[in-house]
């Protein structure tokens, strides 16, 4: 893999990034789009204009912006992260590795975070690489060797360098605001029946269209769940394989994740908005670990028995 | 008059262009010096940390003070060394008495359990570790500068411009293949 393959990375990333987010706007319309054609009879003599497309619109883009500039702190302080003590001797190594990173990897050194946790586990987020956190449990820093850890964070760094975290922390700003809509949608949607009802000039194929639009409001968390889980899935094997480029020592990442996937505890400060950010899968979900349609469906992270055979298989060629 | 702006504007697009793959070029330029010098401030860091890890072990190690002696010579020799192929050849043989040093001192168990030794083992191999990633980002980006110039159409702006390859840091000594193992403790 040469140098400008991840440059096309980060190029097709910020691209996809974008994409996502136009996906969500449209999506956004659509709900505000549905509550004015049927609750303010919008074009059929309501109100002039359309004032919940513009609401949700003006709210979806107002998420997206706001994950894009206070995410990181967000995902970290959800988290119970704390920022680690720089003349602290205990994290030595932690500063240690992660600089040697940032060398290997021509980045600037991203800030340090440890959670008060005993089940290993990181993460990184941030908006670019030079506001770049990365997080490690208490857990990670005592059951790993130097090595291990160099792995681990070399992964972490390779979701910076990808710009992973741009998009991971805007996915997972944009899935809670579309379930919290989805909810104001379906809580006024009972109430909007009883006014339904005594309209007549509707036609059959305003009512389809009406259930249409009933149906995404409901399947809506999901659908953007199942998007979620589909990008950060695809992240998580190149950023072993690039991690494994920095370090050129995939080894020392596959016995990190064997001991990760070891420790059957589920990391409990990791909220589940966030799950998808992390190294491995912090609820301990066994759905995880098999391989299939569900698995390809609901699982934020590849099985780890086929990325550490992948990192193996890197490590002999 | 048709002919004539279409002859400009295509005159136009080939001196963007051209602007376009110069500075690329003089970007990617600066980066391999860049890189560089990060190889530099590493080395500067281990020859900084070499005489307090000769004066914490030399205690210990009472018998071995002609080891110590050779890490502390070739330490003066890499510090003074001017030039490229100089430099090279002095941090190699430094990399090779360190890595007897620390062979050696396999056999003090006191040594090893000292916490400020611990210490600066760590430090040392943290040291160990930049310098030879900041080679490899260094032979990277150095890799991308040559590609860069060599590639069509690259190597017409290069040629015109009069840009050169950047030359790889190759390990040349058999002494700086050997990657000394900076493990005293012997933990985990």
């Amino acid at each position: 893999m040469t140098a400008r393959n991840i440059y096309e990375q980060q190029s097709a990333n910020k691209r996809k990034t974008v994409i996502v987010m136009a996906l969500f706007a449209v999506f956004f319309g659509f709900l505000g789009w549905g509550f004015d054609v049927y609750f303010f009879r919008f074009g059929q003599g309501g109100l002039p204009f359309p004032v919940a497309t513009i609401v949700a619109l003006c709210f979806g883009g107002w998420s997206a912006w706001w994950s894009l500039q206070n995410g990181a702190s967000t995902v970290l302080a959800s988290s119970g992260a704390i920022p680690i003590d720089d003349s602290d001797p205990k994290y030595q190594v932690l500063r240690d590795v992660t600089d040697e990173m940032s060398i290997a990897s021509g980045l600037p050194k991203p800030h340090l975070y440890v959670i008060p946790d005993p089940d290993p586990n990181a993460f990184a987020t941030g908006k670019d690489p030079d506001h770049a956190c990365v997080a490690v449990t208490e857990g990670l820093l005592e059951k790993l060797n130097r090595e291990e850890l160099q792995g681990v964070i070399a992964h972490e760094m390779s979701h910076v360098r990808n710009y992973d975290i741009r998009m991971m922390t805007v996915v997972a700003a944009l899935v809670g605001a579309v379930m919290l809509l989805s909810e104001v949608g379906l809580r006024s949607g009972g109430f909007g029946f009883g006014r339904k009802r005594d309209s007549s000039s509707r036609g059959s194929g305003g009512a389809l269209m009406f259930v249409l639009w009933l149906i995404a409001i409901i399947l809506a968390p999901l659908l953007a769940q199942i998007l979620a889980m589909a990008v950060s899935r695809q992240r998580e094997y190149l950023a072993d394989a690039s991690g494994a480029e920095l370090t050129r020592n995939p080894n020392a990442l596959a016995s990190a994740l064997q001991k990760i996937d070891a420790a059957v505890e589920p990391t409990k400060s990791i909220k589940k908005g966030t799950a998808h950010m992390c190294i491995a899968d912090p609820l301990g979900k066994n759905v995880n670990n098999k391989e299939g349609f569900f698995a390809e469906i609901f699982g934020t992270h590849p099985p780890i028995g086929k990325r550490i055979m992948l990192l193996h298989s890197m490590a002999y060629r | 008059m048709g002919p004539f702006l279409f002859l400009v504007v295509f005159v136009v697009i080939i001196f963007v262009w051209v602007i376009a793959q110069y500075n690329k070029l003089v970007t990617l330029r600066n980066q391999v010096a860049n890189g560089w010098k990060q190889i530099d401030v590493q080395l500067k860091r281990r020859h900084d940390l070499i005489p307090n890890l000769v004066n914490t072990v030399r205690g210990y190690m009472e018998f071995e003070q002609e080891t110590l002696e050779k890490v502390i010579k070739a330490r003066n020799a890499a510090v003074t060394a001017t030039g490229v192929a100089d430099a090279a050849a002095k941090e190699g043989e430094l990399t090779g008495a360190l890595s007897r040093l620390f062979a050696l001192s396999e056999n003090y168990p006191t040594l090893k359990a000292n916490e400020n030794v611990q210490q600066l083992q760590e430090e040392l191999t943290s040291t160990e570790n930049k310098i030879s990633f900041a080679r490899q980002f260094y032979n990277d980006i150095a890799t991308k500068f040559n590609i860069a110039q060599q590639v069509f159409p690259g190597n017409i702006i290069a040629g015109m411009f009069k840009f050169q390859a950047s030359e790889l840091f190759e390990v040349k000594e058999p002494a700086e293949r050997e990657v000394p193992t900076v493990n005293l403790s012997l933990k985990k």
